[in-house]
């Protein structure tokens, strides 16, 4: 049996385990509702997360507007279980498409465009989702859909993380991912290597559009009522950062960014304004002195030490 | 007949509120053309003069004019700050470094805002009275006669700093090539420091006129009409003077026909619409000239 | 030679950039298998000319054939799929990646395994992706880069970023070759073996060559026939002897560079 595939067989053994002992404490009632409930963000933010990371940090095209394509698979996986019955796997995959189909439009035409002018391209359609979402009497306009069902829980978000990880990493890992980080490095040279890089960069979008969704559809089954104001470029921010903290070009610097924003807006939930200060200024010192991020583009699999277990229990032939 | 009336009536009010995103604007492109940094906390700047103007004008109690200039002056020192301790020592590294940096900068102005004065809205009181002007049945308020004039003194005053100052020299040629500006013995340093002050006290003239239009201020003002007075200097050509004006008050001017034909709803969406539209269609904007990537 | 088709012809190729002529009525040709120079004073459009071919630039008028058909109007992406790979004078790796993976990411348009080959992980992922990797490490040796493969590319020393610049171009698997100054900065010895190795996998490969370059003992030892450029014209074809007595060409360069 390959090596490569025997590691990725440890890692979901790991994954699986790490659930197990999770979902133990929460049954046995160990976790309390509130962290309960951040556990289950912490999961979808690791989705947006990650998701916008292979369009900002491996593909290098800065999307600043995350948020509005959470906010179409929210909007349509409510709508698919609330109004029409549907099973909630059916309206995951729906928020999904659909999320992912608006990518693919509006990547089509804005990708051409470079640095700052996409950043603010992006941030601007996220916003114009938002608005358009808030003029729609049938989703409820500006005071938010109500009544959806609550059918998000811990298994759901976390079996939806694993396969969003599983899917990233093994893009990035192919050729087709290497295509994405090409662009990244050296557009110019990556098209004389033959990359067909608008191809790649809408390809990118598309696929972090529809992972946004999915998280928007495991989020919106979280509550009673969801509006446009989760969906602000705020929000969409919010996801920059885990990324940027994390380190753009690092799934494993996704999931701790994803982690540490969530924890720290947990733990400051009662003071707003303190928690906004402590984030810009987190902000800052970390462009002046780790500008690449937590990780960087390491992954925690390529430290040493943990590279070694991990090889040694996939059996690595030398 | 009423149609063309409440046209009139709008496009009034569009070069008011244009005015204003015009004041924004010139700062947002004046510091793009010098550094090429879409600075996020422009918006937030004008909030912290809007801030300023209301307490000179309550604290202090002074008439509006003396407070506009005051507040001119501290934001432009804020913004001179801003860009020595945030965007300065990162003035080689990677644009998206700066531009997070200034995203951050843009929280730590509005929740530090917020931590000082409140999230509640403020009242800005009313200094010009309930003066109207009838020209030929269409109405033109004291508030809107204060903006014009304000404007159009301060693009006079601008025009002239940029055209004939020393100055105005030093930032034309560093914004058209900082490096070599510097070997022709201009002080990078300074001229970007002072576009800065300028830019700065610009957007702080549009916040106190905005507070005097709106009548209220909060410390997230900053946010919409700071991407929207991007928005219209990316539509006049980003680092062209004359097109952040004329990209502000056409933004200002649709914005107003959108309000009032369509629906208030939509007036945020038709600028970001506008944005896309110009990206796509012609994105170095309405003034600007076309230019290639060496290979 | 009218028997034998050329693999690259361009026919009266014109570039302007607003108003001023960058290549005018540019004509030439390159048989398959031949090793041809082109050099020029700064400034002539010889690197215009490979922006042209490579399909970075869109000719303003004329025509330019790969194997009698015609590339005009295609993108860069889609000329390299066709079989024309290059290198770029001002350096262009992949600088924050491996060395290994600057050269794996040029048989991207040679790869066969889909999207949900790729995502599932199924046989054919594994035998493609095994087999790129093997190769690249071949091309690696044959550059004497194979001991730097899992060096980041920036940290490379010069002469090494250009001599990967050229496995990386050859990783795409082109007909014709195009490099573009591959020994500028490099040191007498290093353009030497440079030279060595263009002739190598030129016989090695296959592969039909066009470079521009400076350093006349290079092009004057390797290349069998040369085009000069002067102000975007052709003013001189021949082989090495005959562009050596040419009088315009003499001309040309009196005073700027010295021949041999």
């Amino acid at each position: 049996m390959n090596s490569v595939r025997r590691r990725d067989l440890t890692m979901l053994i790991i994954g699986l385990i790490i659930f197990g002992v999770i979902q133990g404490m929460i049954s046995g009632g160990m976790i309390g509702a509130f962290w309960q409930l951040n556990i289950i963000l912490i999961c979808v933010n690791v989705i947006m997360a990650v998701s916008l990371n292979l369009i900002n940090g491996y593909t290098g095209q800065f999307s600043i507007g995350h948020a509005g394509f959470m906010a179409v698979g929210s909007y349509v996986g409510v709508v698919a279980t609330t109004n029409f019955h549907l099973p909630f796997i059916v309206a995951l995959i729906l928020g999904a498409i659909c999320a992912g189909i608006l990518g693919f439009l509006i990547g089509l035409p804005t990708l051409r465009l470079r640095g700052d002018y996409l950043a603010i391209a992006t941030l601007g359609l996220g916003e114009i989702i938002r608005i358009v979402i808030m003029n729609i009497e049938y989703v409820g306009g500006a005071a938010g859909f109500k009544g959806i069902p609550h059918l998000t829980n811990f298994a759901w978000v976390y079996g939806a993380m694993l396969i969003t990880l599983f899917f990233i990493k093994n893009f990035v890992n192919s050729s087709h991912g290497r295509a994405c980080i090409a662009i990244r490095e050296n557009e110019i040279a990556a098209e004389a290597m033959g990359v067909n890089t608008t191809k790649y960069k809408v390809m990118a979008f598309t696929i972090g559009a529809a992972f946004a969704g999915i998280a928007g559809g495991l989020f919106a089954h979280q509550f009673y009522l969801i509006s446009p104001n989760s969906f602000t470029f705020l929000a969409s921010f919010n996801y920059l950062i885990m990324v940027v903290l994390g380190g753009m070009g690092s799934i494993t610097g996704s999931i701790a960014g994803a982690f540490v924003v969530t924890f720290i807006s947990a733990a400051l939930a009662s003071f707003p304004e303190v928690r906004m200060i402590i984030y810009a200024l987190a902000l800052i010192l970390l462009m002046f002195y780790r500008p690449q991020g937590l990780f960087g583009y390491m992954e925690i699999t390529n430290f040493t030490p943990i590279k070694k277990v991990l090889d040694k229990i996939s059996g690595k032939e030398a | 007949m009423d149609f063309v009336h409440q046209l009139i009536q709008q496009l009034i009010n569009g070069v008011s509120l244009g005015s204003i995103y015009a004041l924004i604007a010139l700062g947002y492109t004046m510091i793009y053309g010098i550094i090429k940094l879409i600075n996020f906390a422009h918006g937030d700047i004008y909030m912290v003069g809007a801030y300023l103007g209301f307490f000179g004008v309550t604290a202090a109690g002074l008439p509006i004019l003396p407070a506009l200039l005051i507040s001119m002056f501290v934001t432009g020192l804020l913004g001179m700050v801003v860009e020595k301790l945030a965007y300065k020592p990162l003035r080689h590294a990677p644009r998206i470094s700066i531009l997070i940096t200034a995203i951050g900068v843009s929280f730590f102005l509005e929740y530090t805002g917020m931590y000082f004065v409140t999230p509640t809205p403020r009242t800005f009181p009313d200094v010009i009275g309930n003066i109207s002007f009838n020209a030929g049945g269409f109405i033109i308020n004291g508030q809107q006669v204060l903006i014009f004039a304000i404007t159009i003194i301060l693009m006079a005053l601008l025009t002239y700093i940029v055209q004939k100052t020393k100055l105005g020299k030093a930032m034309r040629a560093a914004s058209f090539d900082t490096e070599t500006a510097q070997l022709m013995g201009i002080d990078a340093d300074r001229v970007i420091s002072m576009t800065f002050f300028i830019g700065s006290s610009l957007a702080a003239a549009a916040g106190v006129l905005v507070g005097v239009y709106y009548n209220t201020i909060d410390p997230l003002m900053g946010i919409m009409p700071g991407l929207k007075a991007f928005v219209a200097a990316v539509l006049g050509g980003i680092g062209i003077l004359p097109g952040a004006v004329v990209g502000g008050i056409i933004l200002g001017v649709i914005e107003a026909l959108v309000a009032g034909f369509l629906s208030s709803t939509f007036r945020d969406a038709a600028a970001f619409a506008i944005l896309i539209l110009v990206l796509l269609i012609k994105p170095t904007g309405l003034f600007g000239k076309n230019t290639h990537e060496k290979v | 030679m009218a028997e034998n088709k050329p693999l690259l012809k361009a026919e009266d190729v014109s570039e302007v950039f607003g108003g001023l002529k960058a290549v005018a009525d540019f004509n030439f040709y390159i048989n398959k298998g031949e090793l041809i120079g082109l050099i020029g004073p700064n400034g002539a459009g010889k690197t215009t000319i490979f922006n042209l071919i490579t399909g970075v630039y869109v000719p303003t008028t004329g025509d330019i054939q790969l194997d009698g058909e015609s590339i005009v109007g295609q993108k860069p992406y889609e000329i390299t799929q066709r079989g024309i790979a290059r290198t770029f004078q001002n350096i262009r790796l992949f600088s924050e990646l491996s060395v290994l993976d600057n050269v794996k990411i040029a048989y991207h348009c040679h790869v066969k395994y889909g999207l949900i080959e790729t995502v599932l992980r199924m046989g054919r992922y594994f035998t493609e992706e095994n087999e790129i990797t093997a190769e690249s490490l071949k091309l690696l040796k044959i550059f004497k880069l194979d001991e730097h493969a899992y060096e980041v590319a920036k940290n490379l020393p010069y002469g090494a970023q250009r001599r990967l610049e050229i496995a990386r171009a050859l990783a795409a698997k082109p007909k014709l070759l195009l490099l573009d100054e591959p020994a500028a900065g490099m040191n007498p010895q290093e353009t030497h073996e440079l030279m060595e190795m263009i002739r190598w996998i030129r016989k090695q490969f296959g592969l039909t060559v066009l470079l521009i370059e400076h350093d006349m003992s290079l092009v004057m030892g390797i290349c069998e026939r040369i085009y000069v450029l002067e102000y975007g014209m052709i003013i001189a074809e021949g082989t090495p002897a005959e562009i050596q007595n040419n009088p315009e060409v003499i001309r040309a360069y009196l005073g700027t560079e010295s021949m041999n």
